[in-house]
């Protein structure tokens, strides 16, 4: 069984079709090639496949292609502003919030959904928004710093 | 994953129709425990029936003395929700404490209700706050709806549509959470409305249950002091690699204390 499939993806729209059990991540690595978006576990526990669907964090890993038909999705590829990179990856090089990378880019899109979506922002907070990721390296004392240093900086808090 | 088909019906009725046709069919609601199982192959259907398409299942009403949430209602929405939250704030909490924050902007109150996982947290405010579990068949009331491990009172085919709550006087929920999976290893959920206290376990037991012993004590007083000398059997409870039965029993009273302790006054 195949199914067409249309989806927004960092701002491109894509048709395609797809077998029903391909999951997010997999039309996102292996048919669009956004590799940036990585997968750990595969069993929804750890966050590094974490892309945003329809402005929400979401671990891509455990939501089929096909749930996705008609939604926008960004993935780390599609959040760096013009020229420059977004607030959130420029606190994490500064605050050098990554050793070895796996993780990272499920972090940052798990933070900047919480960073988003939560006014007041203290450390216990940042802590508990991003319990879906999990560091291997455990470096989490950086990752706090630079999502609370992004914090400062990203416009358009609060919305909610 | 192995494969299946995947259908999407606008309707109550094409789903259901769609389920009387697959040879081993299943609802897919958030997708946050099916997809996971389906990747172990602990689930194998035929036929996965999504139904999200399905507008009428996302409302969330508060009024007239209940907080009726639609069946595709996310954790997010309802921890987000300025209505549920003033109407039963325990509840807005519950849900804000459910796994994490990618699962809560995916995982449904019906799919959780529906899968019934021993650990999970919203059977403990449905027992609690003596919810009632709408289908498109039926109004189950949450005493006759947790029939067992995994296991709901709902037939084949069957669709949630809605569950209701009425708003309690007073409530609220204490749980120690697994540290990993954010899954209540022990929690309780306290509701007291017109003066009678209902008091419900999850994570436990293999299914969550309302504890008689501790609705007894409070209705005498509602204080954490009254449950000091309560003790709950172990024989019938989860005994795992997380926690022994003896552990999870002890976890019980503590869980109902602090529960106690946190109602509103």
């Amino acid at each position: 069984m195949s199914i067409d499939i249309t989806l927004t993806v960092n701002g491109r729209e894509i048709n395609t079709e797809v077998s029903p059990e391909t999951t997010l991540v997999q039309l996102l690595r292996e048919h669009l090639l956004l590799t940036g978006t990585h997968v750990g576990c595969d069993t929804s526990q750890c966050g590094a496949c974490t892309v945003h669907l329809d402005g929400r964090a979401v671990k891509s890993c455990t939501v089929l292609a096909v749930q996705a038909d008609g939604s926008e999705v960004t993935t780390i590829e599609g959040i760096a502003v013009a020229g420059g990179l977004h607030p959130m990856q420029a606190a994490f090089h500064q605050c050098h919030g990554l050793q070895c990378g796996f993780c990272t880019a499920g972090m940052i899109m798990s933070a900047i959904d919480l960073v988003t979506r939560e006014d007041d922002l203290d450390e216990a907070t940042i802590r508990k928004g991003l319990a879906g990721n999990i560091c291997r390296c455990t470096g989490y004392h950086n990752i706090v710093k630079a999502v609370q240093m992004a914090a400062g900086q990203m416009e358009g808090r609060g919305h909610e | 994953m192995y494969s299946f088909n995947y259908s999407k019906p606008d309707t109550i009725e094409a789903a259901r129709e769609m389920m009387r046709s697959a040879e081993d069919g299943i609802y897919l609601a958030g997708g946050q425990t099916l997809i996971p199982a389906m990747k172990q192959r602990l689930s194998a259907p035929t036929d996965v029936i999504d139904l999200s398409s399905i507008g009428e299942l996302t409302d969330i009403d508060v009024s007239d003395g209940r907080v009726r949430l639609g069946a595709l209602v996310k954790h997010a929405d309802v921890a987000g929700s300025d209505a549920v939250r003033s109407a039963i704030p325990a509840l807005a909490d519950l849900a804000a404490g459910i796994g994490d924050a990618q699962v809560r902007n995916r995982g449904t109150i019906g799919g959780s209700v529906a899968n019934n996982d021993p650990a999970a947290d919203y059977p403990a405010a449905l027992l609690g706050l003596g919810a009632s579990v709408h289908t498109d068949q039926r109004q189950i009331p949450a005493d006759d709806f947790f029939v067992g491990l995994f296991e709901t009172a709902l037939e084949e085919g069957e669709i949630i549509t809605q569950v209701a709550f009425p708003v309690p006087d007073r409530a609220a929920y204490a749980k120690f959470p697994n540290p990993a999976s954010r899954y209540a290893t022990v929690g309780v959920f306290i509701g007291v409305r017109d003066g009678v206290t209902r008091v419900a376990v999850t994570g436990a037991a293999p299914c969550a249950f309302r504890s008689a012993e501790i609705e007894a004590a409070l209705n005498a007083e509602i204080s954490a002091r009254s449950l000091d000398g309560i003790t709950i059997g172990a024989d019938d409870l989860n005994n795992d690699i997380h926690a022994s039965a003896e552990y999870r029993a002890h976890l019980v009273t503590v869980m109902a204390k602090r529960a106690v302790t946190a109602l509103p006054k």
